[in-house]
């Protein structure tokens, strides 16, 4: 059994939307000039964003489902695929716009994905620009049980520890749902802390700000322990930063509990129970002894859950680990830490 | 075992702190509501003065928003870093804390019953009627 939790299928365009769309979003969209919603996070010619040996000919990888298995299930030997689109519908402004977007992105995974190969899994997306019909469209899609998982980007407009977004992580636990955050931006702030980068490099790199700054929101705002039974998927964040991240936040709560004084937890604790990262981007140091030693300071083996992060630009072959990791550990990563992550797999084959 | 003052009773109201030197050990010792309590004037996280804190109430929350503040005037807040005590105790409420502060005992004597040490003529011929604070160490 081996799951991989970060699968890309491609959107070719925006009339690929269209089927799953009201008329009057799809007239909306051909008067609007709406046709593509492509986002900076993943530029179609940044070599990051398509493996080479995954790039078409023309347009984009993996947009159908019988691609996505040859190319990604199958060689890898998973058994499952999560799938998590990253058709931008998180940077469109408007409440009904957005909600639109968002429900024609779903019913296109379920249609061209999900209904096709039952290996198949996929999250919900969502966006937050009004959380009620954020809520609206969760309820809507976890009546199929192959929606795993609601997903966010890492860069919100606010951070996901504050209170206006409880109601998503409600409807979350009311459906046996994970709650994922991807890499990328809703491109309400800049991606950096200090303000706008000049390169892609810089972009992509600061990601794991915004995971970080997510993960201590999270914690701050007493969110694990509000929803103590929900389990946070960092996807593509990388989790090299984990252990220093903890540390930090463990030296300034002592000192500052009183500010917080829900959190019961240490953070090193919630990390364990209840934060999960995927493998892949595996941004660590490339002596293998140094990288099983980062793997020592995450505190727990259980933590890790496999991805290729197809079709990104993450490693080549058909192996995404590391040498150092041992068949013990794959054999956590790949099954028994997903299957313990995603309530709606229990039981798959 | 030696009997060490404190200071007079009427000297150290409710809401005061002391602080004394014992075996030359800085100790500081508070009354809250006409209760002592004493602890090594050492926060044991990284050395600040707990004498120099602020005592605060017990701020908990049973989910977020939720505050609860209670035991007010029980809490020493260090000032280096901030992190509490329970004065009573000693115990820390943050899990991150894992050090403990050390507790003094402290209790209330007659005053009469004062018949050893470097402060007994002073203050007993004076003031007969009165208690003392004492620290046995």
């Amino acid at each position: 059994m081996q799951i991989d939790c970060d699968i890309h299928p491609g959107v070719p365009d925006t009339a690929a939307l269209f089927p799953y769309m009201p008329a009057h979003w799809r007239d909306t969209s051909v008067m609007r000039g709406i046709d593509d919603l492509q986002s900076a996070n993943y530029p179609d010619t940044t070599p990051l964003t398509v493996r080479p040996d995954w790039r078409p000919a023309r347009g984009r990888p993996g947009t159908d489902a019988a691609t996505v298995a040859a190319q990604c299930l199958d060689p890898f030997g998973s058994d499952i695929g999560i799938l998590n689109p990253l058709f931008g519908v998180q940077t469109l402004y408007g409440d009904d716009l957005a909600a639109a977007y968002a429900s024609a992105l779903n019913g296109w995974t379920r249609g061209e994905f999900l209904d096709r190969d039952s290996r198949f899994r996929a999250s919900i997306i969502v966006s937050l620009e009004n959380i009620e019909m954020a809520v609206a469209e969760i309820d809507r899609c976890a009546v199929d049980p192959s929606f795993v998982q609601v997903m966010l980007l890492a860069g919100t407009s606010r951070p996901l520890g504050r209170r206006q977004y409880w109601p998503i992580y409600e409807a979350c636990v009311r459906h046996g749902l994970s709650l994922a955050i991807h890499a990328g931006q809703e491109f309400r702030n800049a991606p950096t802390a200090l303000g706008w980068p000049s390169y892609y490099l810089e972009d992509y790199t600061a990601n794991a700000q915004a995971f970080q700054y997510q993960l201590t929101s999270l914690f701050c705002e007493g969110v694990f322990e509000k929803f103590p039974t929900l389990t946070f998927i960092m996807l593509e964040s990388g989790w090299t930063w984990v252990p220093a991240l903890l540390w930090r936040i463990a030296k300034y709560w002592g000192g500052l509990r009183f500010e917080v004084p829900w959190t019961n937890r240490s953070p090193e604790e919630i990390v364990r129970d209840q934060l999960r990262f995927s493998l892949t981007p595996v941004d660590g140091p490339a002596d293998g002894d140094q990288l099983r030693r980062v793997l020592d300071h995450l505190g727990s083996d259980r933590v890790l859950l496999f991805s290729t992060d197809y079709p990104h630009n993450q490693f080549d072959g058909a192996d995404p680990f590391p040498d150092v990791f041992d068949p013990a550990l794959r054999q956590i990563i790949s099954s028994d830490a997903p299957l313990a992550a995603y309530p709606r797999l229990g039981g798959a084959p | 075992m030696t009997r060490h003052i404190v200071a007079a009773v009427a000297d150290f109201p409710p809401g005061t702190r002391r602080t004394v030197t014992i075996n030359d050990r800085a100790v500081v010792v508070f009354n809250v509501d006409g209760a002592y309590y004493g602890l090594f004037d050492r926060c044991p996280h990284n050395g600040g003065s707990l004498a120099q804190g602020v005592l605060t109430g017990l701020l908990q929350a049973s989910e977020p928003g939720a505050y609860s503040y209670t035991r007010e005037g029980e809490i020493i807040r260090c000032p280096w870093h901030g992190w509490e005590f329970d004065i009573r105790t000693g115990q820390s409420f943050c899990r991150a804390v894992r050090a403990k502060a050390r507790p003094f005992a402290v209790k209330v004597e007659p005053g009469s019953d004062i018949v050893e040490g470097p402060y007994k003529a002073e203050t007993i011929e004076v003031r007969v009627e009165d208690s003392y604070v004492v620290i046995d160490a």
